[in-house]
């Protein structure tokens, strides 16, 4: 009874493991076959690498890689600095006014950027960024999710480490650099990867504020190659889609235990 | 000494102010202004060539809930919150008790599930655009295996809302089982070590003792679940457009569609107040009464 049920519940896990990649597994199958064999479903058809040579020919993929790629490096350097300084205030320095602003701060956390995107093209346009990669990362750099969860990495630092980097004669932002950013490293690599996860995929923001082919990230690019009106096939749409997931996907199941324990440190606070 | 005290209070005072300043100004323009100026352009009417802008007060809100187009969004978007948030949750809660069982092939069976989670949401769409095309897609390939009829899923208003949402459950349940997992791991041994002592059933164990454990997790995940309801619309993009006849148009597409659209900003600022607002009651509750609600210990 008991090894029926071990085995019911393997059989039921592995089905739904099955069903849950499905989508990914049938977009590999027809990326690498030809269009009529895909839609057919001509499960013994020949291979083929033709779809991809399309697909790579068919916009400035490169183009469109190195810009999220540049999106994101630019995004997360943004955020390690604000997020860094701004953390740091709230976890180890007592000032009048703080708690106040900390309050501020958490509120933007469920103000979506998302939903404010009217206001945010309008400022991004006044600021002179529309269609430029700055415009599309700056809305994200001061986020308010990143100085929490600094504050709280900085605040299990061991206050005999600040004293004695002091009597050293470490100036507060030598302390910093010195002895709190090397000792909140994990953290940093957990908010790393959520945040290059993130932007990697975003969407709707990106697809406000850019307008050529310069500045379009993958996603953006990616929605335009598959825009019905193209009539792009299947196979030819299924490669591009591979295309653009394969780095964070190879990425993720290379380090896949730090990413899930990267979004697990990051939603657990 | 006192002397030195004030010293000292006043320099952490302005380093901190000095440590704070970028985040605060880009917070202000990015968070703090345009909130304040989308509830101050709601209250004006759209300008055009013959009719500057104007006050209007309440005019946008009272046009907005005249629009019945407004009421199918709004009806769209509760279906939306509705299906996903509870069908998703109990979906990541089975994926979890699974992966953490002793099962076959568990690694498989775990990165399974958490894949979608690392796909943008516009990927997400293309590869389901292969199941959902009617004639070719492969939902309609099985069907005809079963002598069943070509169904257009995305292109009737009664099956185009339900393809969005299968997509949205699919997208994020495996990244609620992650937490989950997490607290299940928490769990101490010996409780089910003493249930299987009592004979209690593998059924009565999950409810009377794993499934209270994780209500602040399961709470947690609602949270975001209902976040995402209003956030995860990048699929629409891709899948339907909203349509056909706006059956499966949610509120953020909406707002982008009145403002980029149509440009017609002013109704695109009272209604992403609206949706603010609600955003606002969700934290208000989630501070004041749920977090007194799951503290046990």
């Amino acid at each position: 009874m008991k090894r029926f049920s071990n085995f019911m519940d393997s059989f039921g896990a592995i089905l739904l493991a099955v069903v849950w990649i499905a989508p990914l597994l049938f977009a590999f199958w027809a990326a690498t076959h030809s269009t009529s064999d895909a839609v057919n479903l001509r499960l013994f058809s020949p291979w083929t690498l033709e779809n991809f040579r399309v697909a790579w020919y068919g916009a400035p993929w490169l183009k469109y890689f190195i810009n999220t790629f540049s999106l994101v490096t630019v995004i997360l350097i943004g955020q390690f600095i604000l997020v860094t300084l701004a953390g740091f205030a709230f976890a180890q320095l007592k000032f009048f006014g703080k708690d106040f602003v900390f309050i501020l701060v958490l509120m933007q956390l469920f103000i979506l950027p998302e939903v404010l995107i009217v206001e945010n093209y309008a400022m991004v346009s006044r600021l002179g960024l529309f269609d430029t990669i700055l415009g599309v990362g700056m809305p994200y750099m001061a986020s308010a999710f990143g100085i929490f969860l600094m504050r709280q990495a900085f605040k299990g630092v061991p206050i005999e480490l600040h004293e004695a980097a002091r009597i050293e004669g470490c100036g507060l932002l030598g302390i910093l650099w010195r002895v709190y950013v090397p000792l909140a490293k994990p953290t940093y690599l957990a908010y790393a990867l959520v945040s290059v996860s993130t932007h990697w995929n975003n969407f709707l923001w990106p697809l406000i504020v850019t307008n050529s082919p310069e500045t379009r990230p993958l996603t953006v690019g990616l929605s335009i190659f598959g825009a019905p009106e193209n009539g792009v096939d299947i196979s030819v749409i299924s490669a591009a889609t591979l295309m653009s997931v394969a780095p964070l996907l190879i990425a993720f199941l290379i380090f896949q235990r730090q990413f899930v324990q990267a979004f697990l440190r990051a939603g657990i606070k | 000494m006192s002397a030195h005290v004030n010293l000292e209070r006043r320099r952490q005072a302005i380093y901190g102010w000095l440590l704070l300043l970028p985040a605060l100004l880009l917070l202000s323009i990015f968070a703090f202004y345009p909130t304040m100026a989308t509830l101050w352009s709601s209250l004006f009417s759209r300008g055009t060539r013959r009719n500057p802008v104007e006050y209007i007060g309440t005019g946008n809100y009272s046009e907005l809930f005249a629009d019945p187009t407004f009421w199918i969004v709004v009806k769209n978007n509760l279906l939306y919150a509705g299906v996903t948030i509870p069908v998703s949750i109990g979906i990541a809660l089975a994926m979890a008790l699974w992966a953490n069982g002793k099962i076959r092939a568990r690694s498989f069976v775990r990165t399974a599930y958490f894949t979608p989670t690392v796909l943008p949401m516009i990927a997400a769409a293309n590869l389901w655009l292969f199941f959902y095309t009617p004639g070719l897609g492969v939902l309609d390939q099985i069907g005809s295996v079963f002598g069943l009829p070509s169904v257009n899923w995305l292109g009737q208003p009664e099956t185009a809302l339900w393809a969005i949402i299968i997509v949205t459950i699919w997208k994020e349940a495996g990244f609620f089982m992650i937490f989950y997992l997490a607290a299940l791991q928490t769990i101490p041994e010996d409780l089910k070590e003493a249930a299987d002592i009592e004979g209690t059933s593998r059924w009565t164990y999950t409810r009377r003792i794993v499934l209270p454990l994780l209500m602040p997790t399961t709470l947690f995940i609602a949270v975001n679940a209902l976040i995402n309801s209003v956030k995860l619309i990048d699929h629409l993009f891709i899948l339907t457009k909203g349509g056909p006849s706006d059956a499966s148009k949610l509120l953020l597409y909406y707002i982008w569609e009145m403002a980029f659209a149509f440009f017609d900003s002013p109704q695109a600022a009272a209604m992403t107040i609206l949706v603010i607002g609600v955003l606002a009651i969700v934290a208000a509750v989630q501070f004041l009464y749920l977090d007194k609600r799951t503290h046990y210990q």
